[in-house]
């Protein structure tokens, strides 16, 4: 079998049913390859958006997302991608093709160097010598990127091992590499002082992060808290873990989180962070955390323990594992006056929405919009302004609630939805113009793919959160962040063959709520908003 | 403070650049950096030298602890370790000054290893510290080139494996 042979049916094995990716010289072997197998490549419209909607498939079914461009700028423009999903720890393995490797090194056409390139995104990456390495390197590349701390793993590949015959395909039963061991189980001991240092505790309190869904743990870290009723907040990322009609649930944290959320975590004794990183933009002042509580901090890679804030009880290992095994005592501890009065507090901290009649209120379409969805509603909101108005009103129930976290890569949302919509997934893209002209060539791939998404665009013809910015730390003096009002989305949406709604306003908002979700089809929804409506109050 | 870290790797082409480039993007200090493969021919021992916070050196060793090409990182502390330094320095010398360096070598016990009758060059093995005092001492004279391996290190049999 040729190396390009062998890539596919590895690929096969790992179960494989997309590969988003955008050819080149390079690549050619492996997609030629492709066309006898049962998994199916989907073309992008730019390399980048092949690892984002990668990324959104991973994601919103609970699998290793892949993704394949050529060399050179191929490769060089997926990197944006690769470092999205290594921010939010989603695992991708990301193939690239090279040139040939007699020709590595000589500044070759359309050569560029993506092992070191990326080296500082990626979890790992190969640069594959023989064509008989092949099914070894995919079988370890899927195996690192969906152990641990889940991440991207790319595999560089000359065109000449994807063409040279590479032996009979025998795939590896298992991986043995000897510098890579997880740690899952969480150390006993430091699993009983959990349980200690919460008898001593009155006020305490979880943080669940993106590590939470990404062990899949969601059901075991509802059922910790419930256990002793024991409050939950979420970072950005850790959306979508809690219900947002369970009492317990105080919202999100951060800057641009829930005031009694952040009241809530600061007035804790008793801080159990899971699978979150203790971010900047989580918690303000992530070294002075420990002044007044106790930090328990559970996560699966070592190095976060730690790094922002120093823990009194570190555990090391899977969230879903610990979780289970905290689960398993069965301490009488009750914590319901704590939580009482903090339910006290939030119900006169719930937000009056004010409507004004001339534009949209982008925070009461989100919670009209997300009270309407089922469960097996993907939300994917884009960066800037939507993004704060989506997570901070989005009325979550089961569903999946999507964005780059931590990398904040504008244009996600397009081609993440493309991603997350690839099966059964109902889903919503929500973005600002300024996102949706980053990445509007998708619309070609989603109409290609006959895609059923509801994209809503919110309009103010500017960047609003950049606006946001230079009001606040540049006393008004705005510069760079005027979009003018082209184009017309009304015409994109027409260029493309797609159902355009327009909302000017919030008159007939529950109408169009309706229509909009009621579609049969892709709809861009343009939704006018305030350009000088900021999101902080 | 002062950290070592006796770092033992896949020894695989890029995994040194994948090392150095961890310090570089995380803005952690590389003071020296020595490597070389071990007795077994897959694995190569790099011997790094840091200098910084506590809280840097602890990230330090869980960062390349994370490093997938990184097989075992042991750290110590100077007064843990035996530490040895090669430097290499060639002087142009004259017939005035040439008795006083021959002089400075008698008394660090450093070695002219090579010479002709208008260039010497100095060869000391020795702790880091001596190898610098060497230097000093020498400065005052005509040094056209130095070269120093870096620090080399293994912790002392009285601390076991």
């Amino acid at each position: 079998m040729t190396g390009a042979e062998l890539l596919v049916k590895a690929l096969e094995k790992e179960n494989t049913e997309y590969v988003f990716g955008y050819p080149g010289v390079s690549i050619c072997p492996f997609y030629d390859a492709l066309t006898k197998s049962e998994i199916k490549g989907v073309l992008m419209r730019h390399e980048a958006n092949c690892a984002h909607a990668a990324n959104g498939y991973a994601r919103s079914y609970g699998k290793v997302g892949v993704c394949a461009v050529s060399s050179g700028p191929g490769a060089t423009n997926l990197i944006t991608g690769i470092a999205t999903a290594f921010a939010d720890s989603i695992p991708l393995v990301c193939i690239t093709g090279q040139v040939k490797s007699e020709h590595i090194g000589t500044d070759m056409f359309q050569e560029a160097d993506i092992t070191g390139a990326s080296e500082s995104f990626v979890k790992y990456s190969y640069l594959v010598k023989n064509a008989s390495d092949i099914p070894r390197v995919i079988k370890e590349a899927f195996y690192i990127a969906s152990t641990g701390r889940k991440g991207p793993v790319l595999v560089d590949i000359p065109v000449d091992v994807l063409l040279n015959e590479g032996g009979d395909f025998n795939y590896p039963e298992s991986v043995n590499l000897r510098t890579y061991k997880p740690t899952v189980k969480g150390h006993a001991v430091q699993i009983k002082k959990v349980i200690t240092q919460l008898k001593k505790a009155t006020r305490p309190i979880i943080c669940a992060g993106g590590g939470v869904i990404s062990a899949d743990a969601i059901d075991e870290l509802r059922t910790f808290a419930h256990k002793y009723n024991i409050p939950v907040v979420t970072t950005m990322m850790g959306l979508g873990i809690m219900n947002s009609y369970d009492e317990l649930y105080m919202g999100m944290v951060g800057n641009n989180g829930k005031k009694y959320a952040n009241k809530a975590m600061n007035e804790s004794d008793v801080l159990i962070m899971v699978g979150a990183r203790v971010a900047d933009r989580a918690v303000k002042q992530p070294d002075l955390i420990t002044n007044n509580k106790k930090l328990i901090h559970i996560d699966v890679d070592p190095a976060e323990i730690g790094k922002n804030a120093g823990p009194s009880i570190p555990i090391v290992g899977d969230a879903k594992n610990i979780l289970e095994d905290l689960n398993a005592f069965e301490d009488e501890m009750d914590f319901t006056p704590w939580l009482m009065s903090l339910l006290k507090y939030k119900q006169t901290r719930e937000e009056k929405l004010e409507s004004t009649s001339k534009y949209v209120n982008p925070n009461e379409l989100v919670r009209d919009l997300s009270g309407k969805l089922d469960s097996s509603y993907v939300y994917v909101s884009d960066i800037g302004q939507n993004q704060i108005y989506s997570c901070q009103n989005f009325i979550i129930k089961d569903n999946k609630f999507l964005t780059s976290g931590g990398m904040g890569c504008m244009g996600y949302s397009l081609p993440a939805a493309i991603g997350a919509s690839m099966h059964d997934r109902n889903v919503i893209a929500v973005m600002g113009d300024g996102a949706f002209q980053m990445n509007m060539n998708e619309l070609s791939s989603l109409k290609a793919l006959n895609g059923k998404i509801k994209i809503i665009v919110m309009n103010n013809h500017s960047l609003g959160m950049i606006k946001e910015y230079q009001h606040i730390s540049y006393q008004n003096n705005y510069t760079m962040e005027e979009l003018g009002i082209y184009p017309k989305l009304k015409h994109i949406a027409k260029a493309y063959d797609i159902k355009y709604m327009l909302m000017e306003n919030m008159d007939k908002e529950e109408d169009m709520i309706n229509e909009f979700l009621k579609a049969d089809e892709s709809v861009i929804m343009e939704v006018m908003v305030d350009p000088d409506a900021f999101t902080a109050s | 403070m002062k950290k070592i870290f006796s770092v033992l790797v896949e020894n695989r082409s890029g995994v040194l650049s994948k090392v150095s480039g961890l310090f570089a993007r995380r803005s952690y200090n590389i003071d020296t950096l020595t490597v070389g493969e071990t007795n077994d021919k897959t694995i190569s021992h790099m011997t790094i030298c840091s200098s910084g916070s506590k809280w840097e050196m602890e990230q330090i060793e869980k960062q390349l602890n994370k490093k997938l090409d990184v097989i075992k990182v042991r750290t110590f502390e100077e007064q843990n370790a035996i530490l040895k330094e090669i430097i290499l320095v060639k002087i142009k010398y004259t017939a005035a000054n040439r008795g006083e360096i021959l002089e400075i070598c008698q008394l660090t016990k450093a070695e002219i290893v090579d010479s002709n009758k208008d260039y010497m060059i100095i060869y000391l093995c020795a702790e880091p510290d001596k190898t610098t005092g060497l230097l000093d001492m020498l400065g005052k004279f005509n040094i056209t080139e130095v070269c120093r391996t870096g620090t080399l290190a293994m912790s002392k049999c009285s601390l076991g494996e």
